[in-house]
C-alpha cells in the first residue's frame, strides 16, 4: 500500500468515526455493549466470586450481543450514501472504491475495537482480586474482536443493498444468526440426524466454532484465517454490489 | 478538454443514452438542454465517471474515464442532480473531506477550503450543520465542493435548479466568469440560462443531439426567424405593398394593416437574405420620401426552438409510457 492509498482510506475513516459520534447513535450501542456484556458476566458468570468463570461467562456472550451489535453499527455504511444520494459524490472522487470500502470497514471496526477496549477495567479488577489466565483472556478478546469484523463486514455487504438502514439491520442480524447458529451443537447434532455430515461440514462455516477454539487460548492460524477468508470475501461481495448498483 | 465519441448508455432494454458525441473545448460553457427524462444526467453520470458507458469513448484532459478514472477524476468538479451532502458533517467539515480525498492537506486545504467559501459565500454557516442548512446554502455547499480542487473541468447537473432568482442570477454570473478558463457543462430546462451564461449549447432529446450550436444559431432555427417586421407611412399602401413585393430579397409579405398612406406588416426574405432585406427596404423607403416608422429583424425565440425540436418527441414517449 502506498501512502496516498493509506491517506485516502484513513480520510473516510476519520470522516465515518466524525459521522458516527456526531450523533448519540455510536455513544447509545457502546454504553449497551457495556451494560450487558458486563451484565451477562455478572449474572451467569458470577464475577465476584470465580474470576475465571465471569471471564468465561462474558466471552460466552459476546458473539451473541455482537450479533446485534455490529449490525447496528454497520448499517448506515453504505444504506446512508444511497439514501443521501452521496454515492454519487463518493464515486466520482480521484479514489478507488476499495478506498471508501477499507475506511468504512476500519471505522466500524474501531467501534467495535472501543466498545471490548473499555471492558478492560472488569480484566484489571479480577486481576487485582484473584489470579486469571490472561493469555486466555488475551486470546479470548482476539476472537471476540473477529468475530465482531466478521459480523461488520456481514453488515456492510448487506448495507450495499439497500437504501433502508432498516432492512438492512434486520438482514444482517438474522445473517449473523446463522453464523452463530450453524456451530451450535444442538443444531449440529439435528442437522446431522437429517443428513449426516451436513452438520459438522456447516459447522465449520460457523463463527462459533473458530470463536470457541479461540477462547480456549490456542491462537490458531487457521481459525484465524477462517475470520480473515469471511471478512475479505465479504468486502469483494460489497465491492461486486457497490459496481453493479451503478451499472 | 472533454471529448465525447458515439456515447450510449442502455438501462436493460431501455435506451436513456443513443449514440451522443461532442466536444468541449477550455474557455466554453456548452449548455445541455432537453425536457425531463431526455438523458442530460446518464450523459453527465458517464462523463464524471459514475455510470460506466454501454459504448462509446469519453476522455477527460487526456485522460480516459474508463480506462484511467482516477486521473480523469482529478481534473473533474461535479455537482450532481439534487446537491447530496452527509447531513452530519458541518459545512467546512464536509469541504475539508472533500478536499482531503481531492489529494489537499495543511494549509493548501484550508486556503481550498475558504477560497471556495468565499466563492460561494458560505463563510457565514461555515460552522453550521449539514442539514441545518436551508436549501440554498445546502445547494451552494455541494457547489463549493465541486469547486474546491479549482477544476478544470466543471460538471453542473441543473446547477440553478430550486434557488431564488437573485441566488440563479450569481450563480450563471459565476458560471459565465468561471468558463474563461475551464471546460464547463451544466445542464437545465430553463432557456434563459442557456442565453445568460453558455458560449454553446446542446439541444437532448429521448437521448440523442437534436440540435448543437451557439444560443444565437440555435435562435435562427425558430420559426419566423430573421423576418421583419415594418410600418411605413407617406407612401400609398398598394403601391408600396407591391414594390416590396418586387424586392428581390423578400421572399413574401404578410400585411397586418393597410391604410391609405400607411402600411404595416412582416416581410419574409428569402433564406440567409435578413440583413439584405432590411437595407432594401430601408432604401426603398427612402427613395420614395416615406416615413420609416418602424424596421426591426425579428429574434427567434429559443423557448420556440425548443417547443418544436422536442415537443413531437415527448408526445410520443408520453403515449408509449
Ligand atoms: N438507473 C436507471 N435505471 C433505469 N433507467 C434509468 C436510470 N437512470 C435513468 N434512467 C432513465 O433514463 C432516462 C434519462 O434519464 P435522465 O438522464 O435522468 O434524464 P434527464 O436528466 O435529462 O432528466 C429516463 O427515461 C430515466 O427514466
Ligand atoms: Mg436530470
Amino acid at each position: 500500500m502506498n501512502s496516498s492509498t493509506c491517506r485516502h482510506i484513513w480520510t473516510i475513516t476519520k470522516k465515518e468515526l466524525r459521522s458516527y459520534f456526531s450523533t448519540p447513535l455510536a455513544w447509545v450501542l457502546i454504553v449497551v455493549f457495556l451494560l450487558l456484556s458486563q451484565g451477562f458476566a455478572f449474572l451467569f458468570g458470577g464475577l465476584l466470586e470465580y474470576q475465571n468463570a465471569s471471564l468465561a461467562a462474558f466471552f460466552l456472550y459476546v458473539p451473541w450481543i455482537f450479533m446485534v451489535f455490529a449490525p447496528a453499527v454497520g448499517m448506515r455504511l453504505w444504506s446512508e450514501e444511497h439514501r443521501l444520494g452521496t454515492m454519487e459524490l463518493l464515486m466520482t472522487m480521484p479514489i478507488s472504491p476499495w478506498h471508501a470500502i477499507m475506511g468504512k470497514f476500519l471505522a466500524a471496526a474501531v467501534i467495535v475495537f472501543v466498545s471490548l477496549f473499555l471492558t478492560f477495567p472488569v480484566l484489571i479488577t479480577i486481576n487485582w482480586l484473584g489470579d486469571p489466565d490472561n493469555g486466555i483472556a488475551f486470546a479470548g478478546y482476539i476472537g471476540a474482536f473477529l468475530v465482531g469484523i466478521t459480523f461488520l463486514a456481514v453488515t456492510g455487504v448487506i448495507s450495499a443493498l439497500t437504501r433502508s438502514m432498516v432492512v438492512s439491520f434486520i438482514v444482517a442480524l438474522f445473517l449473523c444468526l446463522g453464523m452463530i447458529m450453524s456451530g451450535w451443537p444442538i443444531v449440529v447434532a439435528s442437522i446431522d440426524g437429517w443428513i449426516p455430515g451436513l452438520g459438522q461440514k456447516l459447522a465449520q462455516l460457523s463463527v462459533l466454532t473458530h470463536y470457541n477454539e479461540l477462547t480456549k487460548g490456542i491462537l490458531v492460524s487457521s481459525d484465524i484465517l477462517f475470520f480473515a477468508s469471511v471478512i475479505g470475501f465479504c468486502l469483494y461481495l460489497t465491492a461486486v454490489i457497490l459496481k453493479t448498483k451503478r451499472a | 478538454m472533454i471529448t465525447v465519441e458515439n456515447l450510449s448508455k442502455h438501462f436493460g432494454p431501455k435506451v436513456a443514452v443513443d449514440n451522443i458525441s461532442f466536444e468541449v473545448k477550455k474557455g466554453e460553457v456548452l449548455g445541455f438542454l432537453g425536457p425531463n427524462g431526455a438523458g442530460k444526467s446518464t450523459t453527465m453520470r458517464m462523463v464524471t465517471g459514475y455510470l460506466p458507458p454501454t459504448e462509446g469513448k469519453i476522455s477527460v484532459g487526456g485522460a480516459d474515464v474508463v480506462d484511467s478514472p482516477i486521473a480523469a477524476k482529478a481534473k473533474i468538479g461535479y455537482l450532481p442532480e439534487n446537491a447530496p451532502l452527509y447531513t452530519e458533517l458541518t459545512v467546512q467539515g464536509f469541504l475539508n473531506f472533500i478536499g482531503e480525498l481531492r489529494g489537499l492537506s495543511g494549509a493548501e486545504l484550508d486556503k481550498a477550503v475558504n477560497r471556495s467559501m468565499d466563492l460561494c459565500h458560505l463563510q457565514g454557516v461555515r460552522h453550521q450543520s449539514v442539514d441545518t442548512l436551508s436549501k440554498g446554502f445546502r445547494h451552494r455547499t455541494c457547489f463549493a465542493q465541486a469547486l474546491i480542487h479549482d477544476p478544470e473541468v466543471l460538471i453542473m447537473d441543473e446547477p440553478t435548479d430550486g434557488l431564488d432568482p437573485n441566488q440563479k442570477h450569481e450563480v450563471r454570473g459565476l458560471i459565465r466568469r468561471m468558463g474563461e478558463e475551464k471546460a464547463i457543462i451544466f445542464s437545465t430546462h430553463i432557456l434563459e440560462e442557456v442565453e445568460a451564461a453558455c458560449s454553446r449549447a446542446i439541444i437532448i432529446s429521448g437521448g440523442s443531439v437534436v440540435a448543437n450550436g451557439t444560443p444565437d444559431q440555435l435562435k435562427s432555427k425558430a420559426k419566423g426567424s430573421g423576418s421583419i417586421r415594418f410600418q411605413l407611412a407617406g407612401i400609398p399602401a398598394t403601391t408600396a405593398k407591391s414594390d416590396l413585393e418586387a424586392l428581390n430579397s423578400i421572399g413574401s409579405l404578410s400585411v397586418d394593416r393597410e391604410e391609405e398612406n400607411t402600411l404595416r406588416g412582416v416581410a419574409f426574405p428569402n433564406s440567409g437574405q435578413s440583413a439584405r432585406a432590411s437595407e432594401e427596404i430601408f432604401n426603398y423607403v427612402s427613395s420614395k420620401n416615406g416615413l420609416l416608422q418602424e424596421l426591426a429583424v425579428v429574434e427567434g425565440r429559443l423557448d420556440d426552438v425548443f417547443r418544436e425540436i422536442t415537443s413531437s418527441d415527448t408526445e410520443a414517449s408520453s403515449s408509449a409510457a
